[in-house]
C-alpha cells in the first residue's frame, strides 16, 4: 500500500459509492467493457475520483470533458465546479482550492495551456497536487484547433509530473492513478495527464472500466509535506513577502534550495509511477535492430507501422514512454543498448522527445527524430514505415561511426 | 472483404458526419469486433468541411487520425465536391484501388476526368440522393447522414442491421451530453419528432431505403466488393 492512512475505506458517500483501497481499484476491482470517446472517459473517470472541486474554461478539444465534469457535479459526484473568467483565472482558483485542503481537477488544451502557464511552476513550487489532464493542440500561430504535442515541451521543466496516455483506456487509469501518485507526501506536486487532443478525446473506442459503485478516498491535506495555508512559512512566506525581491544571499539560497527539493520530488515520484504505471515504459520486441520510442499517439501509429513493416519482413520493435517527468533514463538505457537505430515519431515541429531521449542514451547517433507532423497533421503508417526503410538503406551504405 | 476497412466520410459542419461515423463505428463494437471513429475540424461551423473516419478490422487497431488512404469515401454534401469543402484534393486522394465511392446527389456529379481516374483506380461509384430520402421518411434533411449509412451497410454489409438498431439506440435512446454545437442540433432533432420512439424508427427506416437501393445496386456486379 503507498501509506494510504485513510480511515475512511469501507465507508460510503453520498451518491451511495464505497470507498476503497487505491490498489483494489486499480488492479482488482471487476470491469465492464463499454465504447465510449475519451471525452466521455474523463466524466467516467472523475466519476470515481471523489474530487472535491473543479474549475473549467472551454477551449476546444476539451471543451467536451470540461463540461461532462460539470454534468458530474450536477449529479453530485463532485464537490463544487464552476467557470473560470479564462484560463489563468482557472489556474490560479485551482491554487487556491488546493491551498485550501481540496482534490482539484481541471483540464486544458494548447493556447489554454500557454495563457495559464504562470501558474504551473506556481503550483509545483507550492505543492500543490493538482491533477490537470492536458488535452494537447496546436499552439498559435496560425490558428490551429488539432492535436499537438508542444506544449508538454514548455511543461517539461515546471516541476509538474507528466504522464502521456496512449489510449482512452490509459487516460481512464492514469486520471485515477495520477491524484493518488501526485497526493504521496514524499511527492506532492501537480499532475498532467497529457492525451493528443481528438486523437484520444473525440475518437470513439473500446474501455474497460470499473463499476461506479467504488471510488477513491478523499484526498487527505494533513498529509501534505507543506503546511497548510501557514503565512509565515515556506512556500507562502515566499510568496507573500519574497527573498528574491530583497538581494541578499540569502534569498538566493532559499528559492534554490526550495526549487532543488521541487525536482527531488519527481525523483521520488518515480517508485510509484513504476508501481502504478506498471513501469515508466512498455517495450514490445525491443530486443529488435530498429526500434520505435515515443509516447501517446505517436505510438499507436508506429504500431501499425510495424505490421507494414513485418510485412515486408523488417522487424521492429516499440518502446513506450508513459512517464515523462520523471524521465525513464535507466529504462531507456536499458532498453535501447541493443538497437542500431532508433526512431522517434512525434505530433510536433521540434522533436523535443527526440532531444530528450538524445540527451540519455549514449551512442545518440542512432537517434533518427522522426518522422514529425505538426498543427495537426495526421502521421499515417505508412511515413513511419517509408523513413524506416530509407534511413535503413542510407546507413547500409555509411560507414557510421561508435 | 479486405482485413481493414478504412472509411473517410467528407461532410459539412451540421451534416451529421461525426454522428454517423460513432453510430456506424458503435454497431461494429456490438458484434465484438475492432472498430475506432474519430472526428476532424476546423473552428469553422454550419456548412464548414467536417470530416469524421471510421476503422474497421477484426483485430485490435491502434492508427487514429485522419484516414490517408481509404478503402471507401462517402461525400454528404455535393459541395464537397463542388466546392472543395474537404481536407483532401481531389476528394479521392490517398484511395485504395478497387474502393467505394458513394456521393449523396440528385445528379450526377462527377466531371468526365474525375470518372476517368476513378475508373482507373477501378473504384466502384454510387450516386445516391440521400438528403431526399431522408425528406421523404423521416421529413427533415437532418436524415441524411442514416441514408448514407445504410447505404454503406447495403453496399458492404459490413455489419448487421440489427447492431445498427443498437448502435442507434445507444446514441439516441438516452441522454447525451456533448459539445454546446452538437447539443443544439440533437434538440433540433427531437423536436421534429413527437416521441423519441419515433425518432429512433424514423431514423431506422432512412437506414433502410439507403440500404436496400445500395443493396439492389451491388446486384448489378458480377464480382464481390472490396477484394
Amino acid at each position: 500500500m503507498a501509506g494510504n492512512n485513510n480511515r475512511s475505506i469501507g465507508a460510503v458517500n453520498k451518491k451511495g459509492q464505497k470507498i476503497v483501497e487505491p490498489e483494489y481499484l486499480f488492479f482488482e476491482a471487476p470491469r465492464q467493457e463499454f465504447f465510449m470517446t475519451g471525452s466521455e472517459i474523463v466524466k467516467e473517470a472523475i466519476r470515481r475520483a471523489s474530487v472535491d472541486i473543479s474549475v473549467a474554461y472551454p477551449i476546444t478539444p476539451q471543451s467536451e470533458a470540461a463540461a461532462l465534469v460539470g454534468e458530474l457535479w450536477t449529479e453530485g459526484y463532485v464537490g463544487d465546479y464552476f467557470r473560470g473568467e479564462n484560463e489563468f483565472a482557472v489556474m490560479s482558483q485551482c491554487a487556491g482550492a488546493s491551498f485550501g485542503g481540496a482534490r482539484v481537477f481541471t483540464t486544458t488544451s494548447g493556447p489554454g495551456t500557454l495563457r495559464a502557464f504562470e501558474n504551473f511552476p506556481m503550483w509545483s513550487g507550492a505543492r500543490l497536487p493538482i491533477l490537470i489532464n492536458v488535452m494537447v493542440r496546436g499552439v498559435n500561430s496560425p490558428l490551429n484547433i488539432q492535436p499537438d504535442t508542444l506544449e508538454m515541451a514548455f511543461l517539461l521543466d515546471t516541476g509538474m509530473l507528466i504522464w502521456h496516455a496512449e489510449t482512452a483506456q490509459e487516460l481512464f487509469d492514469m486520471l485515477l492513478k495520477g491524484f493518488i501518485v501526485a497526493e504521496q507526501p514524499d511527492v506532492h506536486l501537480p499532475i498532467a495527464v497529457c492525451i493528443d487532443g481528438f486523437f484520444v478525446s473525440h475518437t470513439k473506442e473500446m474501455v474497460s472500466l470499473t463499476g461506479t459503485d467504488i471510488c477513491l478516498p478523499h484526498y487527505d491535506p494533513y498529509r501534505s509535506p507543506v503546511p497548510c495555508m501557514d503565512m509565515e512559512a515556506p512556500p507562502m512566506r515566499m510568496m507573500r513577502d519574497p527573498f528574491v525581491m530583497k538581494s541578499n544571499y540569502i534569498s538566493y539560497a532559499t528559492h534554490a534550495s526550495w526549487q532543488q527539493e521541487v525536482r527531488g520530488a519527481v525523483e521520488r515520484a518515480r517508485k510509484y509511477s513504476v508501481r502504478y504505471l506498471g513501469g515508466m515504459i512498455e517495450e514490445e520486441n525491443s530486443d529488435a535492430d530498429i526500434l520505435i520510442v515515443s509516447s501517446g499517439t505517436a505510438v499507436a501509429q508506429g504500431r501499425e507501422a510495424v505490421r507494414l513493416l513485418a510485412e515486408e519482413g523488417i522487424k521492429v520493435g516499440i518502446v513506450r514512454i508513459k512517464s515523462i517527468r520523471p524521465f525513464p533514463t535507466e529504462e531507456l538505457r536499458q532498453a535501447t543498448k541493443n538497437a542500431r537505430l532508433i526512431f522517434v515519431p512525434e505530433f510536433n515541429v521540434s522533436g523535443w522527445m527526440a532531444r530528450e531521449i538524445k540527451s540519455t542514451i549514449d551512442r545518440n547517433h542512432r537517434v533518427i527524430a522522426g518522422p514529425h507532423v505538426a498543427g495537426g497533421m495526421t502521421m499515417p503508417p505508412e511515413i513511419i514505415a517509408e523513413e524506416i526503410k530509407k534511413v535503413m538503406h542510407l546507413r547500409k551504405k555509411e560507414l557510421v561511426h561508435g | 472483404m479486405r482485413k481493414r476497412i478504412n472509411i473517410r466520410i467528407s461532410g459539412l459542419g451540421g451534416q451529421g458526419a461525426v454522428t454517423s461515423a460513432h453510430v456506424l463505428a458503435t454497431a461494429v463494437y456490438k458484434e465484438g469486433r475492432h472498430a475506432i471513429s474519430n472526428p476532424f475540424f476546423g473552428a469553422e461551423k454550419r456548412m464548414a468541411p467536417a470530416e469524421s473516419y471510421v476503422r474497421i478490422s477484426d483485430q485490435k487497431i491502434y492508427d487514429r487520425g485522419e484516414i490517408v488512404y481509404p478503402d471507401i469515401i462517402m461525400l454528404y454534401h455535393p459541395q464537397v465536391y463542388t466546392m472543395g469543402k474537404c481536407y483532401t484534393m481531389p476528394f479521392y486522394s490517398g484511395l485504395k484501388k478497387g474502393g467505394l465511392v458513394i456521393i449523396n446527389t440528385d445528379h450526377p456529379l462527377l466531371n468526365e476526368e474525375d470518372i476517368q481516374r476513378l475508373e482507373e483506380l477501378e473504384a466502384r461509384l454510387l450516386y445516391i440522393d440521400a438528403t431526399q430520402i431522408a425528406v421523404d421518411i423521416a421529413g427533415t434533411e437532418l436524415a441524411s447522414n442514416m441514408a448514407m449509412v445504410g447505404a454503406l451497410v447495403g453496399a458492404t454489409k459490413i455489419v448487421a442491421m440489427d447492431s445498427l438498431d443498437k448502435a442507434l439506440q445507444d446514441r439516441f435512446g438516452k441522454k447525451y451530453v456533448a459539445s454546446g454545437g452538437t447539443a443544439t442540433l440533437d434538440e433540433a432533432i427531437k423536436k421534429k419528432f413527437a416521441k423519441k420512439e419515433q425518432l429512433l424508427a424514423k431514423n431506422l427506416q432512412t437506414i433502410q431505403k439507403g440500404y436496400e437501393i445500395s443493396s439492389a445496386w451491388v446486384e448489378t456486379f458480377k464480382t464481390p466488393m472490396l477484394v
